[in-house]
């Protein structure tokens, strides 16, 4: 196997409060290989997001990084400086955000924020960044654009602003690209266009992605392999047809249960009970314990360990789902 | 665009009227102006004929009408006090009152703008809790006694700044203007800055909750997930966006800074439009009043309509149109 783009080795964010200590990743280990698309799933709040952000060296007080390290093609990115970081964010390594609305600066033209892109990293004249951003946006499907180059922001739809902002990620060729929802505030047929985009735009100019969503669908279609996160943790991991297909840690099971798509027309939907718990005051033993129909009394007493499976799998369950349970 | 510009000057016109309305009516009624311009000891006689010479004895809608005669005519009356045209005094004083006005708002902007981005960006810094403080302070203190206290602590006490006066004017382009010399600023600085005093608090807060607001949005999360440097980030993406309330609120008070320059004007014998307008006040000399009043009025509608065209160039969501909305 190639060396991995990134490699999450027991990543732990918290987040410092008046209320106490967040721990919003607590333990968070996870590799991606040149080109291949992972894909990070949770509900709200289950710390996807402040994965993706750590990963950027994003995290600002009252949360940081507390431990693990991070490793970029092999070099550490934890514990750089800001100035180090810097240098990284935006060549080797990009973002793409939820919002497409609120991405973009409103006062500053899309020729501006492309090429300050560019910019950043390259000391290229202004003409070979404007041919850099030309290049970009007609790699995303921007028509005539020349044109579009000197309009606003409020002048493009949501989809077309999502793929400014992903032409802008593309914009150095990075080796891999955090996307944090970049569909979900998308209508369903933009949405779909956009993956499409995204993935043939990675496939080509082999580029990582790691795509953090809530949707199960989304996943199913883009992933090579997923990583379920609950409450700061990863609680199961492994190819993404596998993992769907006969999920091994209730919570996934769970959450597969209840997609609309998949359970028969007139049967109830099953769902998970409770919500996700605080992130401030988890039980000593599995988070998802409270939750989980099939907890027994050891899964109150310490938090499972990571056992690995079968096929490159991995869980946190001392109790999963067996396979005729899933189906 | 075009026009926007007209109906901007319409709706000025209309403003105009109304002000010269009130301000005529209003000034009729405080008092009989003669008794301010006649020796103590004068007969019935002599006050008489006072009064048929400035028209006084006339029904105030006949004075009225006669002003407005001599305002079509291009003639805006003259003082009663000065005996010379009432616009010509004021135009006179104006660059002065200009001039003490364009420094309190320059002093206002680079001085509140970098603090007031300093105290949004890390608002939990002493530095940023001092300057809080600090412009809580230029909030509620008086203008006249902030005045007093400058010229005691930087004329009588430490000698460095002169006290009272513009100081030498250089005449360029046919305006006289203190801008130019040291000299000048030296008599400048100290009523610009405490005609500044309540701006500059304003601008710091302004600045400040913009700034915390901004740094906020994905925008700014984006242009740094992308590699730009903190002064790019803060210069350009933020500064941009909060530029717009600051550019308004500014506008505004410069407009402000140049109808209430009284209270400074007065305390540091600055010569300027202010203390012609106590003066015209305390002497019941109307033309003058009504005069002055047109002037701020045309400068407020002129910064108003600055301002708008500003916010065009400011954020490309706002278009000027002639269309009501």
């Amino acid at each position: 196997m190639a060396e991995p783009v990134l490699a999450v080795d027991n990543l732990a964010t918290h987040f410092f409060t008046r209320d106490g200590v967040v721990k919003s990743v607590d333990g968070v280990s996870f590799t991606v290989a040149p080109g291949e698309v992972l894909g990070l799933v949770g509900e709200s709040g289950s710390g996807k997001s402040v994965t993706g952000f750590s990963i950027m060296g994003l995290i600002d007080p009252p949360g940081r990084i507390v431990s693990g390290s991070i490793r970029l093609k092999g070099e550490e990115l934890v514990g750089r400086t800001e100035a180090e970081m810097r240098a990284v964010r935006g060549r080797s390594l990009a973002m793409i955000f939820q919002d497409p609305m609120m991405t973009l600066n409103p006062v500053l033209r899309i020729d501006t924020q492309m090429m300050e892109a560019v910019h950043a990293h390259e000391n290229v004249s202004e003409k070979a960044a404007r041919d850099r951003a030309v290049q970009a946006l007609a790699q995303v499907g921007i028509p005539s654009p020349e044109e579009r180059l000197s309009a606003y922001p409020h002048q493009f739809s949501g989809g077309m602003r999502q793929r400014v902002a992903i032409a802008i990620a593309l914009i150095h060729r990075p080796a891999l690209i955090i996307a944090d929802e970049p569909t979900t505030a998308l209508d369903v047929t933009i949405q779909s266009q956009i993956l499409a985009e995204v993935q043939k735009l990675c496939a080509e100019s082999g580029t990582a992605l790691v795509w953090i969503t809530h949707d199960l669908a989304v996943v199913a279609g883009l992933a090579d392999r997923v990583a379920v996160m609950y409450a700061g943790r990863i609680v199961e991991q492994g190819p993404v047809d596998d993992v769907l297909d006969r999920p091994l840690h209730p919570y996934t099971h769970g959450l597969i249960g209840s997609v609309p798509g998949d359970s028969l027309p007139g049967k109830r939907l099953m769902q998970i009970p409770g919500s996700t718990p605080s992130l401030g005051r988890l039980p000593p033993g599995c988070a998802f314990e409270p939750r989980c129909s099939r907890a027994v009394e050891a899964c109150r007493a310490a938090a499972p360990p990571l056992m690995q499976g079968a096929g490159g799998r991995a869980y946190r369950c001392i109790n999963p789902v067996s396979a005729e349970e899933a189906a | 665009m075009l026009a926007f510009v007209i109906r901007r000057l319409a709706q000025a016109f209309f403003v105009v009227v109304a002000m010269v309305v009130l301000v005529f009516f209003g000034t009729y009624v405080i008092g009989d102006p003669v008794w301010m311009m006649v020796p103590g000891d004068a007969t019935q006689e002599q006050v008489e004929e006072v009064r048929r010479t400035f028209g006084f004895d006339q029904p105030v809608y006949m004075q009225f009408l006669t002003f407005l005669g001599d305002v079509l005519r291009g003639e805006f009356g003259r003082s009663y006090v000065h005996g010379s045209s009432a616009i010509g005094l004021i135009l006179d004083r104006m660059p002065a009152t200009l001039e003490l006005a364009f420094a309190a708002l320059i002093l206002a902007i680079v001085i509140g703008i970098p603090l007031g981005l300093f105290a949004g960006l890390k608002p939990d810094h002493p530095v940023s809790r001092g300057i809080m403080a600090v412009s809580i302070l230029g909030f509620s203190l008086p203008t006249f006694w902030v005045g007093l206290m400058l010229i005691m602590l930087f004329s009588v006490m430490l000698g460095w700044l002169p006290a009272t006066g513009r100081g030498p004017v250089i005449s360029i382009l046919g305006i006289e203007t203190s801008l130019f010399s040291l000299e000048g600023w030296r008599h400048l600085f100290l009523p610009a800055l405490n005609l500044a005093l309540l701006k500059i608090s304003l601008v710091i807060r302004l600045t400040r909750s913009g700034a915390r607001e901004a740094s906020l949005q994905d925008y700014v999360k984006f242009a740094r997930a992308k590699g730009l440097s903190p002064r790019r980030i803060i210069g350009v993406h933020i500064l941009k966006n909060i530029m717009i309330p600051i550019v308004t609120v500014l506008g505004l008070e410069f407009g402000s800074l140049v109808a209430f320059s009284v209270v400074t004007e007065t305390i540091f014998a600055w010569p300027g439009m202010g203390k012609l307008l106590l003066e015209a006040i305390q002497r019941l000399d109307r033309p003058l009043i009504v005069g002055y009043v047109m002037v701020v009025v045309l400068l407020f509608v002129t910064i108003n309509l600055i301002v708008d065209i500003l916010y065009s160039a400011l954020d490309p969501r706002v278009r000027l149109t002639g269309s009501q909305s």
